[in-house]
């Protein structure tokens, strides 16, 4: 209607007065500002009810939301934006939440439980778990190296060779040293053979063939 | 769904589950349909913040999932029920109004926590009792108490059980055991329902961190949102009568819609047709009403004009049946009517209620109609038209549609406008939920955190036996103008959550409506198909 109103009834193709605008009246000018961020009201908000029926809903209201921010449904993102650390900061993270929530897993998805270490983490036994492959490990390890070295000692008695067997223990107590010196020399020459096939060299190009190149495309250049 | 509607959404989900579930719960929303690994891609969080996140969903029946023919699960979420945490002081206020205080405990403790086993709820609410009991000095109540209350609760429906997740295959219990109570405390029951050997290994594999497997293990029950709202729907029509006839009528209202409710769909438009004699037989003993006045009574309400009950017959002394949809358009006019007066005043309000009489009307006729001047009536008709409170259609005499040959008829569409209004109570509530956060964060977080940490000082010193000059001492750190701060923080705050329950109210009333215009447009539908 603004924009219609712009021509001042004289340049618009329609009768203005079918759009309510009679001929005295001066229409609504065009509108060039945005309308103000908080216009002043016309009428005022109507007061609230007041009862005690919305009292004591507003009561249970401030309950229940109160006992979300405390329930462990409430998921505290990690990283807390603060202005400063605080001593008493390292003691606030347990009182946050009333208890702790065990989901029954068989009303979730399988793929939404946690990974098993966190599991492990919220029961409290977390070092429980780590240390039992380990352990186990390094006693059959350690056994199987007693016994080839109980094996070794009693052969090497019969020979009775002192020598022998010092190097044989050795061997025996740091194989992965060996091992690791070995990988070492490995990656070592594998760089050795890299650098000399390095391909920066290939591509250099000291200028020694130009000239024989410029001769090569004469003959393949075209001939007018 | 619309801007202002995710916007309350993502308030209310950073409300109550914290700021990780708000993003998640966004991206949720905005896709409708998601993965999880995607959605933790989407929402910038690691993979377990983004489970723990839809973990919590879960339980609280917010999300739910579905597998894709791929087998991979795809996790959805349902904007209804979000906003519906809004009203769960309601709910709760229900439970307390029907069946009392132990009640109101259990339909706040399986609110709070979505989905619970009974044994569960049923432990924590008399132990809670029992300790208010103490502290104010009477004896304390057995379970069986607080039992009864839940079974009250579930047989009247307004708990009921949750989907059963673990074994789909038998179907048959899905539907008729809804509302079953489990029965406890005997183990030859236990050993019966535990028929399934597959669920029985998986459970022990599951649960061996647990003391002991409750009797009802695996029955999760939660709250049937339908019924609360049908309860407050009821309670929308019985004080409605009560204002405009008296009392009596409501509680004639109130008998007749409690004998309505058992035997009709709760969802139905109009009730089942009910005899005078079953209302009467059904009208509380102590209520003092005569046949021939209860017959008066319904006769009246019924020959209003609101139309809320409707007689259908003469037999068996006069049938009569409920008309809940067209009650429920009464009621929402009327808040929409009132709407009109308090942002227009009470001329546009004449204007409003003409057009509601006369449906399409002509700006001269409304000028007549409402005996306003012209001027006057053009300017308050483009307000209100401009805010989208009423609409025109246009006729045209000729094919070109020029203007100076076409009818412009005003009208208002009460479907549309009730959307409308709709739209701005949740923007009304975002904004309500914007500001509270705004006073409670910007300002004075500070100084009511020291009120606290003052307060639980003093309520140390008080179970320590300290004497009173200590906790003056303590008292006194907190200086008049911080006090002056913290109750002006405290009325604000109290005012604007007065105002959000409020709001609610209305927006009720306008998602009755518009549930029931929805029922009513499938009926006429499936009606139209059966010709």
């Amino acid at each position: 209607m603004a924009g219609r109103g712009r021509g001042r009834g004289r340049t618009v193709s329609f009768n203005v007065e079918a759009l309510g605008i009679n001929k005295g009246e001066v229409p609504i000018g065009p509108v060039l500002q945005p309308p103000p961020l908080f216009p002043p009201q016309e009428f005022k908000p109507v007061p609230l009810k007041q009862s005690e029926d919305y009292e004591y809903i507003c009561a249970l209201k401030k309950e229940f939301i109160g006992f979300m921010k405390k329930s462990p449904y409430y998921i505290q993102s990690k990283e807390k934006r603060k202005d400063i650390d605080r001593y008493s900061d390292k003691y606030q993270s347990g009182q946050d939440t009333l208890g702790q929530w065990n989901p029954d897993w068989r009303m979730f998805p399988d793929e939404l439980k946690p990974a098993e270490k966190k599991v492990r983490k919220f029961g409290g036994s977390k070092p429980i778990k780590p240390n039992i492959p380990a352990s186990k490990k390094s006693k059959t390890s350690e056994k199987e190296i007693t016994k080839t070295l109980e094996k070794l000692e009693k052969k090497e008695a019969a020979m009775t060779d002192k020598e022998g067997e010092e190097e044989e223990e050795e061997e025996g107590a740091n194989p992965e040293k060996k091992t690791e010196e070995d990988l070492d020399l490995d990656i070592d020459e594998e760089i050795d053979e890299e650098e000399e096939t390095d391909y920066i060299l290939t591509y250099f190009d000291n200028g020694e063939t130009y000239g024989d190149d410029d001769d090569d495309d004469d003959g393949d250049g075209p001939i007018y | 769904m619309s801007h202002n509607k995710s916007n309350l959404c993502k308030s209310i989900l950073k409300d109550n589950f914290g700021e990780v579930a708000e993003a998640v719960g966004c991206h949720l929303l905005k896709d409708n349909i998601c993965a999880l690994r995607y959605l933790a891609l989407k929402s910038k969080f690691s993979l377990e913040q983004t489970k723990k996140v839809l973990c919590v969903l879960l339980q609280h029946n917010i999300c739910d999932y579905i597998t894709d023919s791929k087998g991979t699960l795809e996790y959805l979420i349902d904007s209804e029920i979000i906003l519906r945490r809004i009203r769960f002081p309601n709910y709760i206020y229900c439970a307390k109004t029907l069946y009392g205080d132990a009640a109101e405990l259990v339909a706040e403790e399986i609110l709070q926590n979505g989905q619970m086993l009974m044994t569960q709820v049923v432990k924590n609410v008399t132990n809670k009792l029992n300790e208010a009991l103490t502290n104010a000095g009477h004896p304390e109540i057995a379970s069986s108490f607080v039992q009864e209350k839940f079974n009250c609760l579930v047989n009247t429906h307004f708990l009921q059980r949750c989907k059963n997740r673990t074994n789909t295959s038998n179907s048959e219990d899905v539907t008729d055991d809804l509302y079953k109570i489990p029965v406890t405390g005997s183990r030859k029951r236990k050993h019966s329902t535990d028929n399934n050997p597959v669920s029985l290994k998986k459970r022990r594999i599951l649960d061996s961190p647990e003391k002991e497997e409750p009797d009802d293990a695996g029955i999760y029950w939660k709250a049937n949102f339908d019924r609360f709202h049908q309860y407050m729907r009821d309670q929308l029509m019985i004080t409605a009568i009560a204002s405009k006839v008296d009392k009596k009528a409501g509680e004639v209202l109130r008998t007749l819609l409690r004998v309505c409710e058992l035997k009709s769909d709760p969802y139905s438009t109009v009730t089942n047709a009910v005899t005078l004699t079953e209302i009467f037989n059904a009208l509380p003993k102590d209520f003092g009403l005569t046949r021939k006045l209860l017959q008066i009574y319904l006769s009246m309400i019924s020959e209003d004009s609101t139309c809320f009950i409707s007689k259908v017959d003469e037999s068996g002394g006069g049938m009569y049946v409920v008309n809940i949809y067209k009650a429920l358009t009464q009621i929402a006019t009327s808040h929409l009517e009132s709407v009109v007066l308090e942002r227009f005043g009470s001329k546009c309000l004449r204007i409003f209620r003409v057009l509601l009489l006369k449906k399409h009307v002509e700006q001269k006729q409304i000028e007549d109609f409402a005996m306003i001047s012209a001027k006057e009536a053009k300017e308050l008709l483009y307000n209100m038209f401009s805010q989208k409170f009423i609409t025109t259609s246009e006729i045209a005499k000729t094919p070109d549609h020029a203007p100076s040959r076409t009818f412009y008829l005003f009208k208002v569409d009460i479907h549309k406008l009730a959307q409308h209004v709709l739209e701005r109570s949740y923007k009304a509530m975002y904004n309500a939920t914007l500001r509270k956060d705004n006073e409670l964060t910007e300002h004075s977080w500070r100084l009511l955190d020291k009120q606290e940490r003052v307060d639980a000082i003093i309520a140390s010193i008080d179970q320590a036996g300290g004497d009173d000059t200590q906790k003056d001492e303590i008292e006194q750190t907190i200086t008049p103008t911080e006090r002056d701060q913290i109750d002006t923080v405290k009325r604000t705050v109290q005012m604007l959550e007065t105002c959000e329950i409020q709001i609610d109210d209305t927006m009720f009333v306008l998602e009755m409506y518009l549930f029931y215009a929805n029922q009513d447009r499938l009926l006429k539908c499936t009606q139209k198909k059966k010709k």
